[in-house]
């Protein structure tokens, strides 16, 4: 059992020098924005000595080093910092956030996959049938379409003019209360604690935001599950298995769809992490209290705290992406082991 | 399900008692007890005092707090309600007086006021919360400052019910500024229990936790999302509002809360773009109030030499396509400035400037200028105003190149736009949007056209503008010497044009299903007169 866990450990060491660059290049980064945040939080009516009181405050009056070391030292213990603009520990504030994104990247990457894959198999098998065109057609429209305003059409034709969907305010109408906090995730939360109608609330925000997202990310899993189809078909050992007689499904689903499998889980991957950085347009337009526009927010006043927790936050979450999606490589395809690295 | 079906739902429930069931806000939801207010900014501190806190939370400070004294209610000429800057009416002080001098004010407080916790507000409490505003730092304290506050000392506690502000010098501006938001009075005992050597404001607990006096107090706070108001059936401050409790929900996309609002889910939308009202206008009712002592006006920064030319700067505010801009940035929203007349007859501020647009006389000037071929500018806007600034920096881009002055528009992002257009003074043509709280034309002018103040971004240096302000800032408006003197500060910025007004900015609110609305300075929402639909 050690042995199997012994690579996963060198894996993870593996990032810590990944995790020291990111967090100097993100203080750096931050430092180097146009604008002075003592400045912006100075409030409307200012003096320069009264910029000068909130510089100090904000402890920006001290040496770059200075500032570095002191950030290094919190970070060490654990502590990210406060942000200037929401007043909290930036802690707290992607803890908060964090699952909320999440909750709806998941939710939209399951929908999409389960469109996705099952059309792009089937795509690549009837090569120049209509279920191949329905999927370029898709793919096409997916990639085009610009999020906000798949968003917008959906809130006005769900929304405004059937009135099916729910009012789009976010995680949960006001009338409902959060569900005791136990992943974050509403949807688990609510049903942990038992209440189907916060489920159900919770659900129905999350449909059509979630719906917005998947159209977006189907296409580039439709396609790559279409292409490594079309690969793992034409290949030898396929021939070889039509040739010794095993049925079509064993064919397919034994052998073609496990090999096509391992490009479709690296885009999986590709995708998660882009989407959860990229879906502040879908969190303005549902009002969804995400940490897409937490970081934009902060990167517009220049909360260099809240920048810089972000910036690591994603950093440690693709490092766990990454790890999954090599441990499912190994899965899927018993070829490739740690060892071998 | 809308919110009418909703309500009803809500009731049934409560009268099935399904309620500890369905986890809903404790009952009362139902009826026209409950709003439902969307607006696009954010709120993110309960505490003004506090460094970082943002101009939409201010309205915590409004809506939960109470001041010694507030702004009593008026009807505009175009028949919209607005706080009235002229009177001064009691919060929680019950009388004052004014020393001869005008030099001290002396304050009765309410006798049977009490925090939310039930203590008696003291003259204790105000002189803490007075401090803690003039030592702050940042704004809370530069805003006292400008009523003639500066120091502790200055303020003091005589005994449980009087309280006493001692001014340096005697100030038109003083009792008003005690009306607007900063300050507010906290419950001091609730406030030093909190409060740490390191924090002897006690700015972290305040900051998520209200003690005030307040007409609403915090049922919750999600932050990012929502904030709810209670009533405090206790308040002395003023008439109890109508309305029990308002939901104020933030919604970034402006697409989806004007969904919203037409849909009738919420009763209001706040600060809707200037576009939607125009739409918005024949389906519900929408407010459009011109920001009192508000001008989005056209900088020439005096540090480029060619607007150091008196005959360029009038060619621009000859050139210049205000109605066009007014109908593509504003959405004809708001109150026009150009095309004034010549003579001052009034000290009405903001005013129409007696420039129209004129290609002719446009082109006369800068025949007569020191820049007969023209010349290069930049035009510099903020990204976080680009809804009026594009459209107007567009129009004065393509305007300008008919008198030979060739723009070209530079965006700046919105961290960056208070550094160097107010704090540097480094941009040599730009739009800017400056409104005094405080609603008088020398206010104004101290902050937009004395040397090296704020929002003095063209940089204008005028020694006898300057001077005229000094006299003017602090002197009573209907002290006879105090119109002439206004009206030659108005001569005097009008012919050498540092910033050209090219409209007064309206702020648009779309209500469906509530009434009560009143404009105030500070451009937020005060919830204490709101009431519900058909009220």
């Amino acid at each position: 059992m050690a042995t199997r866990w012994l690579p996963i450990l060198w894996r993870l060491v593996q990032t810590i020098p990944v995790v020291i660059g990111v967090v100097i290049i993100s203080f750096l980064l931050t430092r180097a924005l146009p604008g002075d945040p003592a400045v912006q939080f100075a409030g409307q009516m200012a003096t320069p000595e009264s910029i000068e009181q909130v510089r100090a405050a904000l402890g920006l009056d001290k040496s770059l080093p200075q500032q570095f070391l002191i950030y290094c030292q919190a970070l060490l213990q654990g502590d990210l910092g406060q942000s200037v603009a929401t007043g909290r520990p930036v802690l707290t504030d992607l803890a908060t956030r964090l699952p909320a994104s999440l909750e709806l990247t998941l939710t939209s990457l399951l929908l999409s996959c389960l469109i996705a894959i099952p059309l792009g198999v089937l795509a690549a098998v009837r090569q120049g049938s209509w279920v191949d065109h329905l999927c370029r057609v898709l793919v096409t429209a997916g990639v085009s379409l610009p999020t906000f305003f798949t968003g917008i059409l959906l809130i006005y034709i769900f929304y405004y003019l059937l009135g099916w969907a729910p009012s789009p305010l976010g995680r949960l109408d006001f009338v409902y209360f959060d569900p005791p906090r136990v992943t974050g995730f509403f949807l688990i939360d609510s049903l942990l604690d038992g209440d189907l109608r916060t489920f159900t609330g919770a659900a129905k925000q999350l449909a059509l935001p979630a719906i917005t997202l998947a159209l977006f990310t189907l296409a580039p899993i439709a396609r790559m599950t279409r292409a490594a189809m079309l690969t793992a078909l034409s290949s030898d050992y396929i021939r070889t298995a039509c040739a010794a007689g095993l049925t079509p499904r064993k064919v397919l689903f034994g052998y073609a769809f496990r090999n096509a499998l391992l490009p479709v889980v690296t885009t999986l991957g590709m995708v998660f992490s882009f989407v959860l950085g990229a879906n502040v347009l879908v969190e303005k337009v549902f009002a969804w209290p995400g940490i897409g526009s937490y970081a934009v927010e902060a990167l517009v006043q220049s909360d260099y705290a809240a920048v810089q927790g972000f910036v690591l936050a994603m950093a440690l979450l693709f490092v766990l992406i990454n790890l999954i999606i090599d441990l499912s490589y190994a899965l899927i395809d018993p070829r490739i082991g740690f060892s071998s690295k | 399900m809308s919110l009418l079906n909703r309500r009803a739902f809500l009731a049934s429930a409560t009268g099935a008692g399904l309620l500890p069931f369905l986890r809903v806000l404790p009952a009362s939801a139902q009826g026209s007890d409950t709003l439902v207010t969307v607006f696009g900014q954010t709120i993110n501190s309960l505490d003004l005092h506090r460094v970082g806190t943002n101009r939409a939370s201010y309205q915590v400070a409004v809506n939960c707090y109470d001041r010694l004294v507030g702004f009593g209610a008026k009807q505009l000429p175009s028949g919209e309600m607005s706080y009235d800057y002229d009177e001064i009416v009691p919060e929680l002080a019950e009388s004052w007086t004014i020393s001869d001098d005008g030099l001290t004010i002396t304050f009765k407080l309410k006798p049977n006021a009490t925090f939310w916790d039930g203590r008696k507000v003291t003259a204790e409490d105000v002189k803490w919360s007075f401090d803690r505003a003039v030592s702050a730092g940042g704004f809370p304290t530069t805003q006292m400052a400008a009523g003639g506050f500066f120091r502790p000392d200055q303020f003091e506690a005589l005994d449980a019910e009087t309280f006493v502000v001692k001014l340096d010098y005697p100030s038109k501006l003083s009792l008003p500024n005690l009306a607007v938001p900063v300050p507010f009075i906290i419950n001091s005992e609730v406030a030093r229990a909190h409060a740490t050597e390191a924090d002897p404001w006690a700015m972290e607990y305040l900051h998520t936790t209200p003690a005030g006096s307040g007409a609403y107090k915090i049922a919750r706070w999600d932050q990012g999302q929502q904030l709810v108001y209670e009533r405090n059936d206790a308040w002395v401050g003023g008439d109890l509002p109508a309305i029990r409790r308002v939901i104020l929900r933030e919604v970034p996309s402006a697409a989806t809360r004007r969904a919203l609002v037409e849909r009738g889910d919420v009763q209001i939308s706040f600060d809707i773009p200037d576009r939607d009202a125009a739409e918005l206008a024949d389906k519900l009712t929408v407010h459009s109030t011109p920001v009192e002592n508000c001008i989005h006006a056209l900088c020439l920064n005096s540090k480029f030499a060619p607007f150091q030319d008196s005959d360029v700067r009038k060619a621009v505010a000859y050139a210049t396509p205000y109605e066009a801009i007014f109908e593509a940035a504003a959405y004809g929203r708001g109150a026009k400035l150009w095309g004034g007349d010549t003579e001052i007859t009034d000290t009405a501020w903001p005013r129409a400037f007696p420039y129209d647009t004129n290609l002719d006389l446009a082109r006369e000037h800068m025949a007569k200028s020191g820049f007969v071929d023209g010349f290069d500018v930049t035009l510099s806007i903020s990204l976080d105003l680009v809804s009026w600034m594009e459209p107007a920096a567009l129009l004065i881009q393509e305007a300008m190149a008919q008198i030979g002055i060739n723009v070209t528009v530079d965006r700046i992002p919105g961290a960056n736009w208070r550094t160097v257009a107010l704090v540097d003074k480094t941009l040599d043509m730009h739009l800017e949007n400056f409104g005094g709280w405080l609603n008088t034309p020398c206010y104004y002018f101290f902050w937009a056209y004395q040397k090296d103040r704020l929002f003095n971004s063209s940089a204008y240096d005028n020694p006898a503008v300057h001077d005229l302000t000094e006299q003017t800032l602090h002197m009573a408006m209907d002290d006879p010497e105090y119109a002439p003197l206004i009206k030659q500060m108005f001569e005097i910025v009008i012919e050498d044009l540092p910033r050209i007004p090219l409209y007064q900015p309206a702020l648009n609110v779309a209500m469906n299903g509530a009434d009560g609305y009143e404009f105030w300075f500070h451009r937020q929402l005060d919830v204490r007169p709101l009431t519900g639909a058909g009220a």
